[in-house]
């Protein structure tokens, strides 16, 4: 199967690889899909709790080159974004940006979920208040 | 990385000996003629050189040239051997057996066969691949037509213990089918001195040419018949009708040729090829797993699993370089990883993370030693990205883990 420039370019030079300390109170982190599965990803932030700003973010991924994709661009894309920002990235997006093809969609939906989880974990260690929508968005 | 294309994965197709093409040249053009033209010059060169290859690739199995059958492939001859004896054995019963590792062509002609009011038992493995006896002999019964056991497995290379088998299915009376694909021409095989009546290969395995196979069809003791998949002129003793492949049979009798004459060779050197890149790539890496068997193996084959690895990613390390397999299917909608290994009681995971070398004629000591150093670097790269390379190195048990499955 071909790969997509895109994918290739962050496959050979994954951005943000490596591992946040999870027991910092402002690190959330993102642990999505199973080794079962082929696919495990964990995305990790740091985020600045006086402007709620993603300041840092991490990832590593055990995958197929195309999740090992969309988890790269996923922490690109996050850092800088406060945590509302980021909560909206969609998978397609990742997938129009990465030009996924149909088979490999789950691996963007798995890079939206890390964000989601990671923060969701942030989120619930400061006792923050997640909204029902959100909630929603995220099943 | 220096720019190289080197080829280890033989299993998929093997390129065609050039001395295979040199033999099928002139059989395109100058000697174009139908093999079935009876009334011209033409068709008896034709036939004169079917008949030729016909002995070369029977002297390669060392059965008679009227026992052969020639069609498109293995996939063909899998199709034509079960579904034609399941129709032409109806009277005596329905009932196949076979395992859960045969290839998709005899996996997916059996499922046809159960649609057409067969019964099929797909038989487990063992841990190391092989058929356990005590089993496919429990599971005979007086319906019991056939016995389809491949000869070597295609993804581990793992060769199944033939002569016991056919020792079992002649005890019962039971028709016994192999599909030696990935055998034939590699190591011998001989299905009359293990009782095999049926036998499906291919050329292009071994160093012949594409979309040319054949079955052999046992004629004496007892005398085999299949009902013919494919109507027409009543080609190949009226079991496979159509025009014969006439340059592709001319090669696959040379490729028989150059097997029967060089296997011997060929086995010995590249087992020491494959033994050097599974010690240097276990010596260089932890956490590397043979599948399969590794006694009674294929001596071009194994098929390693790279723990915490993904298979299909890391392929992506080095295949603009080196061309392998992987039995992770990420690629497929399925996300299943492979069913062979699946059925050796390898976990998911394991198999998400194998890879399949197959060496082959024109690998050379320096393409292998290439292949460990890239496959090295890989590894070593998606390790590092690898969150649970990450958690078995701090000591969490990967498996203590509950998971979202997606």
């Amino acid at each position: 199967m071909a790969y997509s420039d895109k994918v290739l370019e962050h496959f050979k030079h994954p951005r943000n690889v490596g591992t946040l300390d999870k027991n910092n109170k402002n690190v959330g982190t993102g642990l999505v899909g199973a080794p079962e599965c082929g696919d495990v990803m964990r995305l990790q932030i740091e985020v600045d709790p006086a402007t709620q700003t993603i300041v840092d973010a991490k990832f590593k991924t055990f995958g197929c080159g195309s999740a090992i994709a969309s988890s790269s661009l996923a922490t690109e894309w996050i850092k800088g974004k406060t945590i509302d920002e980021a909560v909206t990235i969609n998978n397609m997006d990742i997938v129009e940006e990465l030009a996924l093809p149909p088979v490999k969609i789950h691996c963007s939906v798995l890079a939206e979920d890390a964000i989601k989880g990671a923060i969701k974990d942030y989120r619930e260690k400061n006792g923050l208040t997640v909204d029902a929508e959100q909630v929603v968005a995220t099943v | 990385m220096e720019k190289r294309l080197i080829y280890l994965d033989n299993n998929s197709t093997t390129p065609t000996d050039p001395r295979v093409v040199d033999t099928m040249l002139p059989y395109f053009f100058q000697h174009h003629g139908n093999a079935a033209s009876r009334s011209h010059p033409f068709g008896w060169v034709a036939e004169e050189a079917v008949d030729y290859a016909r002995e070369q690739v029977a002297s390669l199995l060392d059965v008679d040239s009227k026992e052969i059958i020639f069609t498109s492939g293995a996939t063909e001859s899998d199709n034509l051997a079960l579904k034609g004896v399941f129709e032409m054995y109806s009277r005596k019963g329905n009932h196949i057996i076979t395992t859960k590792t045969e290839h998709k062509a005899v996996l997916d002609s059996c499922t046809r066969i159960e649609k057409m009011g067969g019964e099929v038992t797909y038989l487990d493995v063992k841990e190391d691949g092989l058929v356990d006896l005590a089993e496919l002999e429990a599971a005979i019964k007086p319906t019991t037509i056939l016995v389809s056991i491949m000869w070597a497995n295609n993804e581990t290379g793992v060769i199944q213990d033939m002569k016991a088998i056919g020792q079992i299915c002649e005890k019962h009376g039971v028709l016994l089918m192999s599909d030696a694909t990935q055998a034939v021409g590699k190591i011998p095989v001989h299905p009359k001195e293990v009782g095999v009546h049926l036998l499906a290969f291919t050329a292009h395995k071994m160093y012949g040419p594409k979309g040319v196979g054949a079955l052999y069809v046992c004629r004496k003791n007892p005398r085999v018949k299949v009902t013919a998949q494919m109507d027409g002129g009543g080609h190949e003793r009226g079991m496979r009708s159509g025009t014969l492949n006439v340059p592709g049979i001319v090669g696959f009798g040379k490729a028989a040729e150059i097997a029967k004459n060089e296997m011997a060779q060929d086995a010995e050197r590249l087992s020491r090829l494959r033994d050097r890149l599974e010690i240097a790539l276990r010596g260089n890496l932890e956490e590397v797993y043979i599948n399969g068997n590794t006694e009674h193996r294929m001596p071009h084959v194994t098929n390693l699993s790279f723990k915490h690895v993904e298979g299909e990613g890391l392929m992506m390390t080095f295949n603009q370089n080196i061309a392998v397999s992987s039995g992770s299917a990420c690629t497929s909608a399925s996300l299943e990883p492979s069913y062979v290994l699946v059925a050796l009681g390898l976990g998911d995971d394991l198999a998400h993370s194998s890879i399949r070398f197959s060496l082959g004629r024109f690998t050379s000591e320096e393409d292998v030693d290439f292949a460990v150093q890239a496959i090295t670097a890989g590894v070593n790269h998606m390790r590092d990205l690898s969150p649970i390379w990450e958690m078995y190195k701090e000591g969490i048990d990967v498996n203590s883990i509950v998971w979202e499955s997606h």
